[in-house]
Parts: structure tokens; sequence; C-alpha cells
């Protein structure tokens, strides 16, 4: 056995090249790798900056420099007239807030509105927790959206009444998809465990109801419920328009979530079932000890893309006239001094429902991140 | 034999006689309720309003249509114009979709930064709202004096786009008609040869049918019938355009909002199609010394394909429904249509039903294509 000692370091100069270290050097790389890797991609780059380049100038321009931030008084809009086309008139949104946020509310209590939608917030947050989602759940659930129809309505000395038809702007859009989700869940959790049943009269039942409701535009359910609700009602009962739009919403949501949820189940392997069965265990034990938590946590991405469907699908209300956010910014600026300034107030409302869904789709990618992560 | 609830059979067909008691107790309760509402309300139910004259003006249409004409017709215009929306919108969407899909693959920074904004931007805001926003930004542009002209015969003005044209009459549509069948004869020739190249292996080109069949023999006809394919230019008469195609404001903002909300969904879609094939599929390809396009075409695209239509059907048919957002810009499809009957005539069962089928009918038409489709591509195991 030889012992070789005297082998030198590098026999071979290096025959990577030699990396520059500094800062500069490593944009440098990274440029040459990620946008001039090659010469179409060179020109891709180059005719998107340009483009790119041009247009946030312009945007630029339009959104602050040329902006209009604030005028004298709420009928004189001269300022904002003066430069139309070339800026926009940023100072309608603090004109119309209180109105697009709350609608008609009294204005002496529209912190009612304003607490009920971060009560909403603190809701979503504290249900997409992880430690969150136990039994407990259901409770807490039913606990803030008590208390947040009290804080609507009042009618407790403090509180005075406030009918439904003064509610406007953000409340109405969360208390629409929230209620309509917590009522639509349970509904799609019936509706899925019937369209896998064994029973033929069930299963036709739940696919008739499942086909029917998503085969059709949710506008024609809308204007069933606008129109065709009264019809259907005994003389003398009157329901509110808006919980006509709910019960709507709500069947239209049980539909939905019933294909996200069906798909769950299809996922849960038939062993489950026969150890759930040999354990002797009841059909609705068998379902809601075994297989349902199982199959939601399955779908717990999917199902938050159908909340992120389902809340921009509220925007529809604006057809039957309820004022929801949309419909409250849309009336926002039919006052004549204010009318031509309707991109400011669109693009206004388009940030808060993009901070909504956005949230939520930020969401619904960590948790599918951190599933395939478990699952590695 | 012992009957007792323990029994699974027994306590199941207790169950269903229930839940369908149930369903057609609240099924008679509402009919009742809706059968004395209405004889209180002096509304008689069918569908005998169908006849009556509607009175309704419909300014956009591409089939002959006058306020003088039956309900019926009204419906028809409506269906056509739906249909209008829905089968452009689709096709655009597919395309645009596919670009901005593969422009999130992208090696390039840049571009797929810029594509994955494009697609997060449009999926989070409703499309109600986006449909609004186009609408507001068309009634903004200049007056038709003022057109914006980015091509010789193309205008874009507060009136809507205005396109060059093809006036077609008889003769062009017998030409058409000849070249879609020869299309379709040459897809069926085109299937024999392959059945035949598979069983003695011997190359079969298909292009020279094509050529006689598609471009030579509608060319003849149309040669012998004198159709002519003369481009007709919009041109600015008083305060309108004359001549040309026009697409209105109402429907332009439709079909925009349409295919920029779907094609961000389809983007998804693609994306996730093509990165469903694993890797080596492609390494694979070029070992066996294949080209990429070759390999795109036919390794990559059918695995992927498997993947994307499933999904890509339900994206079609969420387009048609979200068609019905018309009505809130006041282009006159066929929700709309059914809409203004009902507040002319009161018939708001016969309205609704009627909608309902027609979109039921397109979404059936829809998977019931996309199905036989997928099953074409599906894998064949041998």
């Amino acid at each position: 056995m030889t012992v070789v000692t005297d082998i030198p370091d590098s026999p071979l100069p290096s025959a990577r090249p030699r990396t520059n270290r500094t800062f500069a050097g490593m944009a440098i790389a990274w440029l040459r790798a990620n946008l001039f890797a090659t010469i179409p991609s060179t020109i891709i780059t180059l005719l998107l900056l340009l483009v790119l380049g041009k247009g946030l100038v312009s945007l630029m321009q339009w959104g602050w420099l040329n902006a209009v931030w604030s005028v004298p008084d709420s009928n004189n809009t001269a300022a904002c007239r003066a430069v139309r086309g070339i800026g926009a008139c940023w100072a309608v949104i603090p004109e119309k807030l209180r109105f697009i946020l709350f609608g008609t509310y009294p204005f002496q209590q529209q912190w009612r509105p304003a607490l009920a939608v971060l009560l909403f917030i603190a809701l979503f947050v504290v249900s997409s927790r992880r430690w969150a989602w136990r039994k407990e759940l259901a409770l807490v659930w039913a606990g803030a959206l008590a208390l947040i129809g009290l804080l609507m309505w009042g009618g407790i000395p403090g509180l005075p009444f406030v009918s439904q038809d003064r509610w406007g702007g953000l409340p109405v859009t969360l208390i629409l998809a929230t209620f309509g989700l917590a009522f639509g869940f349970p509904l799609g959790i019936l509706v899925a465990l019937g369209r896998r049943s064994k029973l033929p009269a069930i299963r036709s039942l739940c696919v008739l109801y499942v086909e029917l409701i998503r085969g059709v535009p949710l506008i024609s359910l809308l204007f069933m419920a606008s129109v065709m609700f009264p019809l259907f009602m005994p003389d003398g009962v009157n329901i509110d328009k808006l919980l006509r739009a709910q019960i709507a919403f709500i069947l239209f949501a049980g539909a939905y979530l019933a294909e996200v949820i069906r798909g769950g189940l299809q996922a849960i392997p038939r062993g489950q079932h026969d150890a759930a069965d040999a354990l002797g265990l009841s059909y609705w034990k068998k379902q809601g000890l075994i297989i349902l938590p199982q199959a939601i946590r399955h779908v717990i991405p999917p199902l938050v893309n159908t909340f992120i469907a389902f809340f921009k699908d509220t925007s529809l209300v604006l057809i039957i006239g309820i004022f929801d956010l949309l419909t409250t910014a849309k009336t926002a600026i039919i006052d004549p001094a204010w009318q031509s300034f309707s991109v400011e107030v669109y693009i206004f409302v388009a940030l808060i429902y993009f901070a909504f869904c956005f949230a939520m789709s930020r969401y619904s990618r960590s948790l599918e991140a951190q599933d395939s992560h478990a699952a590695r | 034999m012992r009957i007792s609830l323990k029994d699974r059979n027994f306590s199941g067909l207790i169950w269903q006689i229930l839940v369908v008691a149930i369903v057609i107790a609240i099924i008679a309760w509402l009919w009742s309720n809706t059968v004395h509402n209405l004889s209180v309300r002096r509304i008689s139910t069918g569908f005998a309003f169908l006849g009556r004259e509607a009175g309704m003006p419909i300014a956009d249409s591409w089939l002959p249509y006058s306020p003088k004409d039956t309900y019926l017709r009204a419906f028809i215009v409506g269906i056509s114009n739906t249909l209008r929306v829905a089968v452009i919108g689709i096709v655009l969407a597919t395309v645009l979709g596919t670009l901005v899909g593969i422009a999130r693959l992208s090696a390039n920074w840049l571009l797929s930064r810029l594509a994955a904004v494009y697609v997060e931007m449009l999926r989070d805001i409703p499309l109600l709202l986006q449909l609004l926003f186009w609408y507001v930004l068309m009634q903004g542009l200049p007056a038709a004096r003022q057109a914006w002209k980015p091509v010789e015969g193309v205008y874009l003005s507060n009136r809507g786009l205005v396109l060059p044209s093809i006036p077609l009459d008889t003769a062009n549509l017998w030409v058409l008609l000849t070249a879609a069948i020869g299309l379709a004869v040459t897809f069926f020739i085109r299937k024999r040869l392959t059945a035949r190249q598979m069983l003695d292996g011997k190359p079969r080109h298909s292009w020279p049918y094509a050529l006689v069949l598609v471009i030579a023999i509608p060319a003849l006809l149309s040669l012998m019938l004198g159709a002519s394919w003369s481009i007709m230019l919009p041109e600015l008469r008083g305060f309108n355009f004359v001549g040309g195609l026009t697409l209105a404001p109402e429907y332009f903002a439709l079909l925009i909002a349409l295919v920029t909300y779907t094609s961000a969904f389809i983007a998804e879609i693609v994306r996730s199609g093509i990165q469903s094939v694993p890797r080596g599929q492609w390494d694979a390809a070029k070992a066996l010394g294949l080209r990429r396009s070759f390999a795109l075409q036919h390794i990559v695209l059918p695995q992927a394909l498997r993947v994307i239509i499933p999904p890509m059907t339900s994206q079609y048919l969420n387009l048609t429904k979200n068609s019905s957002l018309a009505v809130a810009v006041g282009y006159q499809d066929i929700v709309s249509i059914a809409n203004t009957t009902l507040n002319q005539t009161g018939q708001a069962i016969e309205a609704i039903a009627l909608i309902m089928a027609v979109f039921l009918t397109i979404s059936l038409g829809i998977s019931f294509f996309m199905n036989w489709y997928n099953a074409r591509i599906a894998l064949v195991e041998r």
C-alpha cells in the first residue's frame, strides 16, 4: 500500500470561469441569465421594456403628476374638469368614500358597519389558522355572525334600529359572501354525500339540483329570487329583497361547494369506508368522524378558490338593485358634479376587491405549498 | 324475514321516501301559491305570448329584426347575440390564454413576471366591475369624427370598433360552404390514410387532397359563379360610419371583458398542463433525435392536453354563462331580452324558464363536444 502524500492542492487550473463576487457582477450575471440569454429573449426584453416604460410614464402622468387630489368644496369640480383626459381626479374618493363603503346607512351610526367589517376580517383571519380547524370554530362563526347582525340591525338601547334596506356598501358584500358560505357549506356537504349515496332517489335529486344550478347563469337565479320568489309565497308573506338574494346565493354556493367536496370524497380510499364499517359505525358517524374530516382537508385549496369566485360573484346583485360595494360605487357617480370620474371610483373599488381576493389566493397557494411539503 | 330499522336496506328505503316526500310537498306548496298568486294578478300562464308583437327595439343584431316582430323572433335574436359573443369569446380567450400561459413559463424573467401580474390582476377583480370599467373607457373614446385610426379602414371611437368587411351574397356563401365540406372530407380522407399507414407502414400524404378539395374546387366555383371578394372599407359620412363591420361599444366592451378575464384562467390551466408533463419526456424525445417542434407537437402537447381539456371545458361554460352580464351594459343577449319581456308582459316564470332552457342547452352542447374531444385524445391503453 503506497501512501501518496505530495498531491498538489489543485493540479489543474480551475475549469470554471472566475465568478465576479461583487454585487454588480452578480447583477450582470443574473441579467444575462434571465433577460438576455438568447437573441430572441433579448428582443422580447427590449420590446417589453419599451412598452412598459411608455405605459408606466403615461400612467404616472395620469395618476400622479397631473392628478387632482382635493377640491375646494364638494360641488366645485372645475379643477377636475380642467385636467379631464390627462389627469385623474382622486378628489372623488374622499368626497364619496363614506357612501361607497357604507351606502345609505345613517351617517352618525356608520361606526357600526365599520366595526362589522373589522369583525368579518377578524373572523376570516382566525378561520385561516390551522389551529382553529376544530369543531369549536362553528360556534365562533355562529357567535360572530350573530354579533354582526346585532351591530347592523341594532334595536337595543344605545343602538337604534336600522332597517336592512338602508344597509349598503362593503358590509353588504361581506354579508352576502359570508352568510352564503356559512349556510352553503353545510348544504354542500349534504348534497355531496347525497350525490355519492347508494340510494337512487336521493342521488338523482342531488344530481338534478347541482346540474340545474351549475347549468344556468347566476343572474337568472338572482332574477328568479327578485321576480319569481314573491309569486312562490303565500299571501301576506313578504320577504325582504336582500334576504331573497341571500337565499339565491346560498343555493348557488351549495351546488358549487358540493362539487368541490365531492372531489375530496372521491379521493378517500375504499379502505377507510371498510374500516369504519368494520368498527360498526353508523352512516352519519362514519361520514362525520372518518370520511369528511379527511375529504375536506384534501380540498381546502380548491375550496378557497371557490370562495374567491363566490366573493367576486356577489357583485352581480348590482343587476337586481341591491346596494353592495359595486352598486354604491356606481351610484356615487350619478351625482352630476362627479359624473365623469367613474374610472377613478372603479379603480378604487377594484383595489378593495383585489385586496380581499389576493389575500385569499395567496393563502390558498401557501396551503398548497405546505401540503406538498408535508407530503414529501 | 324480519324488518327492522337497523337493516340498512330498510332504513335506506325509509330515508328515500321521506326525502322525496318532503321535496314533493315543498314543490306542491310553492306551486299552489304560485297558481293562486297568478290568478289574483290575472296573469295567464303559457307560452302564447311568444306569438305577440314584441315592440321592443334591438339595436345590435346580425339577424333581420324590427320591433314589429314577435317575441319569439326577439328571443331568437337574443340567442344569436349570446352565441355571437360566446363563440367568438371562447376562440379569442383560448388564443390569448394559451399565449399568456406559455409566457408565464418563459425563461425570460420580465415576460414571465408580466404574465403573472396579468393573471393575478384579472383573476382577483369581479368580472362585472371589469365590464363596467371597459364600458366607461369605451364611452370616453373620441366621437366618430375624431375616431382613432390605427390602420387604414379600422376606426375606434365611442361608436365602437369599425372594421373592413367582405360583403357576402349567395355566391360567396356557396363557395364558403363548398370549402367547408371540402375541409370535412379532407379530414375524413386523412383519417383513412393514417389507418392504412398503420397497416403497412408506408407514409401517405393528405395535402394533395386538401389542395384540390379546399382550394381548387371552391376557387373554380367562385370563378363560375362570378363571386366578388372585394374588401369594403368603412367611411365616415356625417356623424357615423357607413359600410364595414361595426362592433357596437356594448358588444366590444363585453367581448374584451370576457376574453381578458377568461384568458387569465385559461393561462393558469395551460401553464399547469404543460408543467404536468415530466421533463423526462422532453429529454427522451431529444435522445431519439426528434426536433423540438416535433417533440412539442407529438409528445408533450398530447399529454398536456389530457390535463388541460377538462378544466378548459368548465372555463368555456363559465364564459358562456358570464356573457349574461351583458344586461349590465345594455347589450341585448338572451337574458336582457327575457328581462325586458318579463317587464313588458309579466310572464316571469316563462321568461326565466326560457333563459334556463337556453343556457342548459348551450352548456350541454359544449360539455358534449368537449367530452367527445376528451375521449378522442384520452390515453389509449394498448
